[in-house]
């Protein structure tokens, strides 16, 4: 596959791919998730959602992907609205299927499509090699280490070719060592391919690494609290994570974070 | 992407050559191991041979009449003396369990998934399975016996009714109890609630069916037992029940011993064939079927 452009017509890196505008979710049960967020996303971004608990990170990437609807607001998409096949979801867990070899767990979604076995192999296998896997098509969840596992269910996003990428915490219950790792290969994978990416993560630090736009997000009720931009080229490597301007942005961020803590609650 | 360092396979990881170097602690643990493993076999074996001579001790020592408690040995020879009568009874008491077992698996699986269309349809008719369930087999059996007139109809009913009940409730259990991630990510990718259906749901309840099946298989065995007992099965179609019956009439204790003996081998077998169809199902992937050994 080509490292071409996201998307089809007209839809190149930079343009307006998605605008959240005034979006409020209240759940049943009288919880104010999210109030009155806006967020604009462009082909191409990697961005950040970055928060304490409960300020609404999640409930965006629900509304995004169409799990949820919005109580209020609406969602703009810059060109055609993304369908199903477009967007990759990767959750906090691997969630894969326990009882499926790795190459069965790729399928899937293909499979959901009405892919056959043969017709979607060579996209399997492609897809695991992005992620390092080749090689593990047989063996089955257990088998495998939490890095691993989040490996497949990284590669189960891209068989796909999905235009928008939705990550929630997806490294959170790793090891430092393999997030990492996990880190650098998910950026070669997106400078490759520019995917746009929204990366929900309670780590500051990975934001930084990651994003070129990190937005800080406040809780009760969960809103927009304040947008930093990474400007540091890509690509970056373990020498960025040693920079003084690594460094600067962090500190940058860990204060917005913690005026966003600060702040009190909004009347609802 | 590469691979990091020390991302090895678990598979591969905790065989690293042993080495002859262990430690004292090591050597008692694996020394311990060893015990265990023998004395899983060794001890229970002993203790039914020590239940058994006792059984020969007792009969020898107070002469109690063979008619009343017959020797060990004596009821072994039954076995094989009346192999032929008991052997046929054995085979329709066979057929009875099994057929009520595959229709108990087919009529249980077959409700859960109804069931698992729709909350409502669970709610409104779980009540009548536990109605069925929870009343007496041997009460209903006079209904059975005004409605039903073919033997093994009858017999098969009652089975059916002992058994399909919690192949029925874990099956729907299993089928309810998938990962929310996973209903997420079906939905993502457009699933529709059959594929769903085929591809998670099912899946996913395996293991709670096989327990359900795993009881389900001696529960089968008692209602095709007990169906024969109070249905009084004669003939052709007689089964061991009819045989401990008859043998309890003529005072006939070796027999009714031994066709004793022929049931409860019957449910050990069923319950260990089960155990090892669901070992091998769930070997590579479920909790359950895993050893610890790490």
């Amino acid at each position: 596959m080509a490292a071409g452009k996201p998307g089809g017509a007209g839809a190149g890196v930079g343009d307006p791919l998605l605008a959240m505008r005034r979006i409020g979710k209240t759940f049943g049960n009288g919880v104010q998730a999210l109030a009155d967020t806006n967020l604009s996303l462009s082909a191409g971004d990697f961005l950040s959602l970055v928060g304490p608990s409960g300020c609404g990170k999640s409930t965006v990437l629900r509304i995004v992907s169409g799990l949820l609807q919005p109580t209020t607001g609406r969602l703009d998409w810059g060109g055609e609205p993304l369908g199903k096949g477009d967007i990759g979801f990767v959750f906090q867990e691997a969630t894969l299927l326990p009882w499926a070899s790795v190459f069965d767990n790729v399928w899937l979604p293909l499979r959901l499509r009405g892919m056959g076995r043969v017709a979607a192999a060579p996209a399997i296998e492609e897809a695991l090699a992005r992620v390092g896997l080749g090689g593990f098509e047989n063996a089955v969840p257990r088998e495998l280490s939490g890095g691993m596992k989040m490996r497949v269910s990284i590669a189960r996003a891209l068989v796909t070719k999905p235009r928008l990428l939705l990550m929630d915490e997806p490294f959170a219950a790793l090891d430092e060592i393999t997030r990492f790792q996990l880190n650098d290969d998910l950026l070669h994978l997106w400078e490759s391919y520019r995917w746009t990416v929204i990366f929900v993560t309670h780590s500051v630090f990975e934001s930084v690494f990651l994003s070129n736009r990190i937005v800080v997000m406040a809780a009760s009720p969960g809103r927009v609290f304040e947008e930093i931009a990474v400007e540091a080229a890509y690509p970056r490597d373990d020498r960025f994570r040693t920079s003084p301007e690594y460094s600067a942005i962090c500190r940058r961020a860990s204060d917005s974070l913690e005026r966003a803590m600060a702040v009190p609650r909004e009347a609802a | 992407m590469a691979l990091a360092e020390g991302e090895k396979p678990a598979v591969m990881g905790g065989r690293d050559a042993a080495g002859p170097v262990v430690d004292p602690e090591e050597a008692r643990r694996l020394r311990t191991a060893r015990v265990e493993k023998v004395g899983r076999w060794l001890l229970p074996a002993l203790i039914m041979a020590a239940a058994i001579l006792g059984w020969d001790q007792l009969c020898v020592r107070y002469e109690i009449p063979h008619y009343i408690l017959p020797r060990p040995g004596l009821v072994a020879q039954t076995l094989i003396a009346d192999w032929n009568i008991l052997g046929f009874a054995l085979l329709n008491t066979l057929k009875i369990t099994f057929m009520g077992l595959g229709l108990a698996v087919i009529g249980g699986v077959g409700l859960a998934v109804l069931f698992a269309q729709s909350k409502w349809v669970e709610m409104s008719f779980f009540p009548f399975a536990v109605v069925l369930q929870v009343t007496p087999i041997v009460a209903i059996f006079p209904l059975i016996n005004i409605y039903v007139d073919n033997q093994t109809a009858k017999l098969l009913l009652c089975a059916w009714i002992v058994a399909f009940f919690p192949i029925l409730s874990n099956t729907t259990l299993g089928l309810n109890s998938v990962d929310s991630s996973l209903r997420d990510l079906f939905k993502l990718n457009g699933a529709s609630h059959w594929q769903t259906l085929i591809h998670l749901r099912l899946p996913a309840a395996m293991p709670y069916f096989l327990g359900g099946l795993k009881i389900a298989g001696g529960l089968s065995l008692i209602g095709a037992v007990v169906a024969e007992f109070v249905a009084g099965a004669s003939g052709q179609s007689s089964g061991l029940a009819s045989r401990i019956i008859e043998a309890g009439y003529r005072l006939n204790a070796p027999r009714l011993f031994a066709a004793l003996i022929l049931i409860s081998a019957t449910g050990i077998l069923i319950f260990l064939v089960l155990s090892l169809v669901s070992h091998l199902i769930l070997r590579r992937w479920h909790e359950s079927a895993l050893s610890r050994e790490r």
